[in-house]
């Protein structure tokens, strides 16, 4: 009957209670909507690649070697040489390795040169290997297989010709090779998507006619005379290995770093992208932060309103007092409205979420290859909310503190 | 003589503050049944008398004694309970939880007394057969409180201060807030149902024009002095 009671007494102020549940709902979406970016663009980051157990390449830090490596942002300072990569991939340990060949761009996107090699071993979410959505992996010299994103957003389709320009947003293009698109990949969310993949060779017959970034003044080779010339790669930019056993990953690892030939690098991918996620954690960090502010702004609105609706209620209270119930009662009631609200409040905010992830998770993932998974409340998600009601009732112990001392000092008459 | 079911001696108390009013009461005794009206002018401190009674306020000197219990001697808690199971208490006005439904109030006090809410029996039942002595419709008891009026609000109030039929029931000007056709009208039943159930009522009011239907009808003088100011 209390609660009954508590319950009739919300609804008798059901629009001042009604806009504290939902500043609240709105903040608890706020929260979980952000928690499940967070979740979700990490385990997309962490799922960017697998399989790979080392990634080589010059030395310089692990987080860049990583990030012109894997998501190609900024550029690799130095290449390897192709005896090195000849030196390593014989080594005993590796199983399999795949060279990657960096610098050019296609438009907006970036160029890789591989073998295709690149096909067989490179991994995503949890070890899932890249389909073709359409046609083949490179055969010819000038073939070229596009991401997703590549080919959803010039509308490339298959067989239609590439200019691929050397540098990034260069624009001097390397016009006279007629490249053509031989396969096209299904999405993967990773920046493969948004990659051109190329074999070692062609990256070579681009620059043929070249030296130091500059067209050399009048000499263009045709592609017939490309194909017969002897066009492997004196350097690649970074290497991904695969190694016989994995107890023997941190040996192999040591014997790159010191490679006596060359200054280079190897990397944990696993390790490099907790250590990048790290960096980028700490804005997402402060999101969570401001959004878990927000729940606390809501949640002491409601301990205002609960204040402020203390003067007019001392009546009711007295009545309480006067029909029998403890003091504590009166504490009781308060701290229950309180958590009915804040339940409520996430509640309501849980559905909000819903709602938004059902509008929004076809749009995030075109836009940022980012998937959102709908799915029953995770236990971290019922913890929040567990926690709001919880924050809630502790808020109220405020007002409802101040309510007991009313209530006593009242006695059972309010002086009017 | 049967013991009074009510009974102060040597009564002080005095509110917080240095110019708090203050209250004695040497003595005073209420008998099983007996119907008293206590009168006094407004500020007088017939309401703080009352609680007094109630327990939800404690006299710094003296006894209260209800059905025989000294308040005293009860914990905070158990007063409550006490209060709860021996005494209906009826405000001037604003008796009911505006938002509730006229049987959640009368079922209230049963709430916080357990042998009372066994008295009871069938509370519902009770509170049917209250309000209908108490000329209310029966479909009021669904009705939420606050859309009733003043004079229908009072007697739901009495059939909350008598279901379970406590032998003490205390009434703090009921009638001020009703006209004077509807106060004739509420005594009556009051009284009519008072009788029914057994219960003593003490009643404070400045109005003498009630004088004529009780037993006893006392002046706040007679019993007690009062100090504002203090000492
Ligand atoms: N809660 C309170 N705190 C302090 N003083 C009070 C309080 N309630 C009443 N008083 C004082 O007690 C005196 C008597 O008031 P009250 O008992 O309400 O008289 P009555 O009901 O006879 O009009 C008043 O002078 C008032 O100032
Ligand atoms: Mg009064």
């Amino acid at each position: 009957m209390i609660l009954r009671l508590a319950i009739a007494s919300l609804f008798a102020r059901a629009l001042t209670v009604g806009m504290t549940i939902l500043a609240i709902a709105l903040s608890v979406a706020l929260f979980l909507g952000v928690e499940k970016v967070r979740t979700g663009a990490k385990a997309s980051f962490a799922d960017t690649i697998s399989g790979t157990d080392l990634i080589v390449g010059a030395r310089s830090g692990a987080v860049q070697l990583l990030l012109y490596s894997v998501f190609r942002i900024g550029n690799a300072t130095n290449n390897i040489t192709w005896e090195s990569y000849q030196d390593i991939a014989a080594r005993p340990e590796v199983k399999w390795s795949v060279p990657i060949s960096l610098g050019d761009s296609h438009r907006q996107f970036r160029v890789m040169g591989t073998t295709t090699g690149f096909f067989d071993h490179y991994r995503y979410r949890q070890g899932r290997a890249l389909a073709l959505r359409d046609g083949a992996v490179m055969t010819d010299l000038f073939d070229t297989v596009i991401g997703a994103d590549v080919a959803a957003t010039l509308g490339y389709r298959l067989g239609d010709p590439i200019v691929v320009a050397h540098g990034l947003a260069s624009f001097a293009e390397h016009k006279d090779q007629p490249f053509r698109v031989a396969g096209i990949l299904e999405k993967t969310g990773t920046p493969v998507d948004r990659t051109v993949i190329v074999s070692l060779e062609a990256i070579e017959a681009i620059h043929v006619d070249w030296r130091s970034g500059a067209k050399i003044p009048g000499q263009t080779t045709s592609a017939e005379v490309l194909r017969g010339m002897d066009l492997q790669p004196k350097a690649v930019t970074a290497v991904l290995l695969g190694v016989e056993s994995p107890l023997r990953t941190f040996a192999l690892q040591r014997a790159i770093n010191d490679y006596p030939q060359e200054p280079l690098l190897a990397i944990l991918p696993g390790v490099a992208l907790q250590e990048l996620w790290g960096i980028v954690g700490i804005a997402e960090t402060a999101l969570l932060a401001v959004s878990a502010m927000v729940v606390v702004t809501a949640l002491i609105g409601m301990m205002a309103t609960i204040f402020s609706s203390l003067n007019e209620r001392r009546r009711e209270m007295a009545i309480f007092r006067a029909m029998g119930a403890r003091p504590a009662v009166i504490l009781a009631l308060l701290v229950l409205e309180a958590v009915l609200m804040a339940a409520c409040g996430a509640g309501v905010g849980l559905g909000l979420l819903y709602a938004g992830l059902i509008v929004a998770q076809p749009m995030v993932d075109s836009a940022f290859g980012l998937w959102l998974p709908i799915e029953a409340p995770t236990l971290r998600e019922l913890w929040v909310m567990g926690a709001v009601v919880c924050a809630g009732a502790i808020v109220s112990t405020l007002p409802a503190i101040r309510a007991y001392r009313l209530s006593l000092a009242d006695g059972m008459m309010v002086r009017t | 003589m049967a013991a009074p079911v009510l009974a102060l001696e040597g009564l002080e108390f005095q509110w917080p503050g240095r110019a708090g009013f203050a209250l004695q009461v040497p003595g005073f005794q209420l008998l099983p049944g007996e119907t008293v009206l206590l009168l006094g002018e407004s500020g007088s401190g017939k309401s703080t008398l009352l609680p007094l009674i109630c327990g939800t306020l404690l006299a710094t000197r003296g006894t209260v004694r209800v059905a025989g219990t000294d308040l005293a001697d009860l914990s905070g808690g158990q007063r409550d309970r006490f209060r709860a199971e021996q005494i209906g208490v009826i405000f001037q006005q604003f008796n009911l939880l505006p938002f509730g439904t006229v049987a959640d109030n009368i079922l209230l006090p049963l709430r916080f007394a357990p042998d009372r809410r066994r008295r009871a029996g069938d509370g519902r039942a009770r509170a049917l057969m209250l309000c209908r002595a108490l000329g209310l419709p029966e479909a009021v008891l669904s009705a939420r409180a606050g859309t009733l009026s003043v004079g229908q609000q009072q007697r739901v109030a009495v059939a909350r201060a008598l279901i379970g039929e406590p032998p003490l029931l205390v009434a703090d000007e009921p009638t001020s807030a009703l006209d004077a056709g509807t106060q004739a009208a509420f005594l009556d039943l009051l009284f009519e149902q008072a009788r029914a159930c057994g219960s003593a009522l003490l009643m404070v009011s400045h109005d003498p024009r009630l004088a004529a239907r009780f037993d006893r009808v006392l002046q706040m003088e007679d019993i007690a002095h009062s100090k504002r100011g203090g000492a």
